[in-house]
């Protein structure tokens, strides 16, 4: 089943619960630990695999067509901005895979746009969005128009 | 039930579903309103939310003006070529031009975009896509919205939008419930931008057990933005341009940079090419605006995507198949395979996961491609969606009626999937699309356009009831049995949607009939959709969980039927190799070549078709 929640690891803090954008993450009565409760709704996104502190969620590919003996291990670390994948095949392979997930330490890059300086009317008036026309070209150039691309929108021939 | 009732009022612009299209709406509302009261009411949690939940490895939609790589036009044409000459070329060029601005703000954000080393350019996948570190790319415009925001209402399934009570056809908010609570929540709301995204799950899958989960589109996108749009009355158009993807089998991981970066390709079971064998006949089909692949040749113009579909499902039904994708080669150089494999892990896991179950390594083995089921969307290779307002420097009056994304309710406007005839948006032109549909709306509500919106205590109650209905009609039938699913009284969500796949399979174009239907096959879905209709009052749902999926089934029933209203009316076959109409199979432009518009009546359930003008902007050639 898609997912599945080791019993020994799960504390029971619902980091999964929160994130699942299906979810299908829940907290078992008895158990005070997480499990799938709709495997055939998972996507394997590794959302919650993700999200787990305790590394207690693997992924066990779909039954229909997934033979057994297989792993897809990852860690996300936030704080040195990575992301590292282990692969087993059934036949004992390995590949290691490792990429970044950001350039910038979380949040800070982005600006609040409340507190930027208000458009102006005019600004209002043209079709130009928050940061235009700087960010579409880098430069001074301004945005594409019909006119300044000598276009026309003419009805399709056919009609 | 003795579920809350929680009023979130004075908003000025609610956001339903913050996915990409969504988040971009959020995030730039704030800078055209910034004493607006901007919220958000999100089904998941925004943070992983959407199609773009486990990340992506490409921005597939970037002009690159910077840097005179392409213009606008230039995108319009393609996706003109690739959607067989259909598509809205205003809404299209105005999102292109937008596009490349979006884009450079995510790179400032720390998405992390790849440089090609020799250019010091943004690494082109192809001519349209640029390659990324995209894994976190939900979490980063997720972070862009919540600065933006007054609120974020996590795990609120929508399910229907308010109505102004005191001018027809003006929208007043939404309502839905808390999946977690079960508390009913109310937003009271001048404008709502709709980005709830695409549908999958509308046809039946090829897995139909535990994989069933494993759809091309994720599985959580239920039609939500077609379901509450056309509900409310709404335009829709193109509805009946759903799309079938050739993906590696079983995982549907993508093909995209492998083809275009990697330069694998294609063969059939006997280590053939295939594809240029059936382009004499294809060509008969469509004709030779559509298809020539002379000039394909000659001048890079693309294959539309469908042709390239039907190529293939005609190969695999000759008896021909498996189809190859030939990787062995690509895949001795480290570096591709590294692209190759990273190319999954950052956004189709489950690909990497059944190869390493099933031993396949693509350096030893060419893997299997398939078609897939059809899924409704309007931001990839395909355009369905609400018929919505263009700018008013590029739109024609036909495509005009005062505010950028507005949908043909007042106040109502789209983002992403949700926008009919824009193709090839994908998650940055979807992210532009909402910034788009924010400075409108936002310029709806300064005009005055939103004052005197009235909403009634007995709509607000009325949508209550109808709302917990799946909970209380299981309470009172479930003790009729011993125990078990099965109950003369009601249905359960899954029970409701296997009969829906299994009916839109059969009679409107699904996998197991090789994408055909035909007039009296699309009517007797017709039919069935509406006996079905009447079984969805019967729906049952033991808990909020069940709630939440029975209202995604209503959502993907109510879109699955205008799917087939719009393959009804179109009589011809526009896109062979998304589905075909057996009887009349042939493209049609001498009375198709126009979009298709449907308005379902809010009170009598008809459908009302229309066609609208196509209008071009640019000629074929560059
Ligand atoms: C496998 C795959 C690969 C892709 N590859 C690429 C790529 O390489 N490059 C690229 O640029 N694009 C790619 N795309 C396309 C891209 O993801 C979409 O174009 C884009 O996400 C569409 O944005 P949207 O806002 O319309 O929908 P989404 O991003 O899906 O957002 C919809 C949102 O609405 C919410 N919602 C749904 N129903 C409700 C409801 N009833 N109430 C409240 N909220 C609701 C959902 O939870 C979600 O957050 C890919 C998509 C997939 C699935
Ligand atoms: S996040 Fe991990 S530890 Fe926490 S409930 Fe889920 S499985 Fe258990
Ligand atoms: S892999 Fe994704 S869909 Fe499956 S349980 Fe985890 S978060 Fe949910």
């Amino acid at each position: 089943m898609p997912t599945f929640v080791y019993m020994t690891r799960c504390d029971g803090c619902g980091h999964c619960v929160d994130i699942c954008p299906s979810d299908i993450m829940h907290i078992d009565k008895t158990y005070r630990r997480a499990y799938n409760i709709e495997p055939n709704m998972c996507w394997e996104c590794y959302s919650c695999v993700k999200a787990c502190p305790q590394h207690a969620i693997d992924v066990r590919g779909y039954a229909d067509f997934a033979p057994l003996g297989h792993s897809v291990r990852v860690d996300r670390d936030e704080e040195k901005g990575t992301i590292a994948w282990k692969i087993k095949f059934r036949n004992g392979t390995e590949k290691n895979f490792l990429s970044p997930i950001t350039t910038k330490p979380w949040g800070q890059a982005i600006p609040k746009l409340a507190e930027v300086p208000a458009p102006s009317a005019e600004q209002r008036g043209s079709q130009l969005l928050y940061n235009e026309p700087k960010y579409i070209r880098l430069d001074e150039g301004g945005l594409h128009t019909l006119e300044s691309n000598g276009l026309k929108m003419k009805k399709g021939v056919y009609y | 039930m003795a579920y809350k009732t929680i009023v979130e009022d004075s908003i000025d612009i609610l956001v339903v579903g913050a996915g990409l299209g969504g988040t971009g709406a959020a995030w730039e509302a704030r800078f055209w309103g910034q004493d607006k009261k901007i919220v958000i009411a999100e089904k998941a949690n925004i943070d992983r939310s959407g199609a773009v939940a486990q990340g992506l490895y490409a921005i597939n939609c970037y002009m690159g003006t910077r840097w005179g790589e392409n213009n606008p036009e230039d995108h319009v044409r393609y996706a003109r070529i690739d959607l067989m000459g259909l598509v809205r070329e205003d809404l299209l060029f105005d999102m292109a031009r937008h596009v490349d601005s979006t884009v450079h703000q995510f790179e400032e954000w720390g998405l992390p975009i790849m440089k090609n080393p020799e250019t010091g350019r943004y690494l082109r996948e192809g001519r349209w896509q640029i390659m990324i570190h995209g894994e976190s790319y939900k979490p980063i415009v997720a972070e862009a919205a919540k600065k933006s925001a007054d609120k974020v209402f996590n795990r609120i399934c929508v399910t229907h939008l308010l109505m102004d009570e005191s001018k027809e056809n003006r929208v007043a908010g939404a309502v839905g419930f808390n999946v977690r609570t079960g508390d009913y929540h109310v937003f009271k709301s001048k404008a709502v931008i709709c980005g709830a995204g695409g549908a999958s799950n509308i046809f039946k899958p090829r897995s139909v057990g535990e994989g069933s989960g494993r759809t091309w589109y994720a599985p959580w996108s239920s039609a939500s933005a077609y379901g509450l749009m056309i509900e409310a009355g709404a335009k829709m158009t193109q509805m009946e341009n759903r799309i079938v993807l050739a993906r590696f089998k079983d995982g549907y991981g993508p093909v995209g940079a492998y083809f275009l970066h990697l330069k694998t390709y294609t063969q059939n079971g006997m280590g053939e090419e295939y594809e240029s064998k059936w382009f004499p006949d294809l060509q008969k089909m469509v004709g030779k605006e559509y298809l020539d692949p002379e000039v394909s040749h000659l001048t890079h113009r693309p294959i539309p995507t469908c042709l390239r579909n039907h190529a293939l499902i005609s190969e695999v039904n000759a008896g021909r198949g498996p189809i190859h994708m030939v990787t062995m080669q690509a895949f001795q150089d480290p570096h591709l395979e590294e692209v190759g494999w990273e190319n999954f892990l950052g956004m189709t896991v489950g690909q990497a996961v059944l190869w390493a179950a099933t031993d396949v390594d693509p350096k030893n083995e060419n893997p299997e491609l398939t078609t897939s089921e059809p899924y409704v969307m309007g931001s990839h290779a395909t355009g369905s969606g609400a018929w919505c307002s263009g700018p008013e420097d590029v739109s024609p009056p036909e495509y005009f009626w005062g505010y950028n994304r507005m949908t043909t309710i007042e106040g109502l406007f789209g983002a992403g999937d949700a926008v009919g005839g824009t193709p090839h948006a994908f998650s940055s032109g979807s992210f532009t699309e909402g910034r788009l549909a924010a400075k409108a709306a936002c310029k709806y509500i300064d005009d005055g356009k939103a004052e005197g919106i009235v909403v009634s205590d007995s709509q607000i109650g009325r949508r209550k009831k109808e709302i917990y209905k799946p909970l209380e009609h299981y309470k009172i039938y479930r003790n009729a049995i011993v125990a078990g699913d099965v109950n003369p009284h009601y249905i359960n969500p899954k029970q409701g949607l296997d009969r829906l796949q299994k009916l839109m399979d059969e009679y409107c174009g699904g996998v197991t009939v090789s994408y055909m239907t035909n007039e009296k096959l699309l009517n007797i879905g017709l039919k069935k959709l509406r006996v079905m209709e009447e079984d969805l009052e019967s729906l049952a749902a033991k808990d909020t969980h069940e709630l939440l999926r029975a209202w995604e089934l209503k959502h993907r029933h109510r879109a699955a039927e205008c799917v087939t209203q719009h393959t009804l009316f179109r009589k011809e076959t526009r896109w062979p190799g998304y589905y075909y109409r057996g009887d009349a199979l042939k493209l049609d432009d001498k009375n198709w070549h126009v979009l298709t518009v449907s308005r379902r009546d809010p009170n009598t359930g008809e459908y009302t078709m229309e066609k609208a003008p196509c209008y071009h902007l640019v000629g074929d050639d560059e």
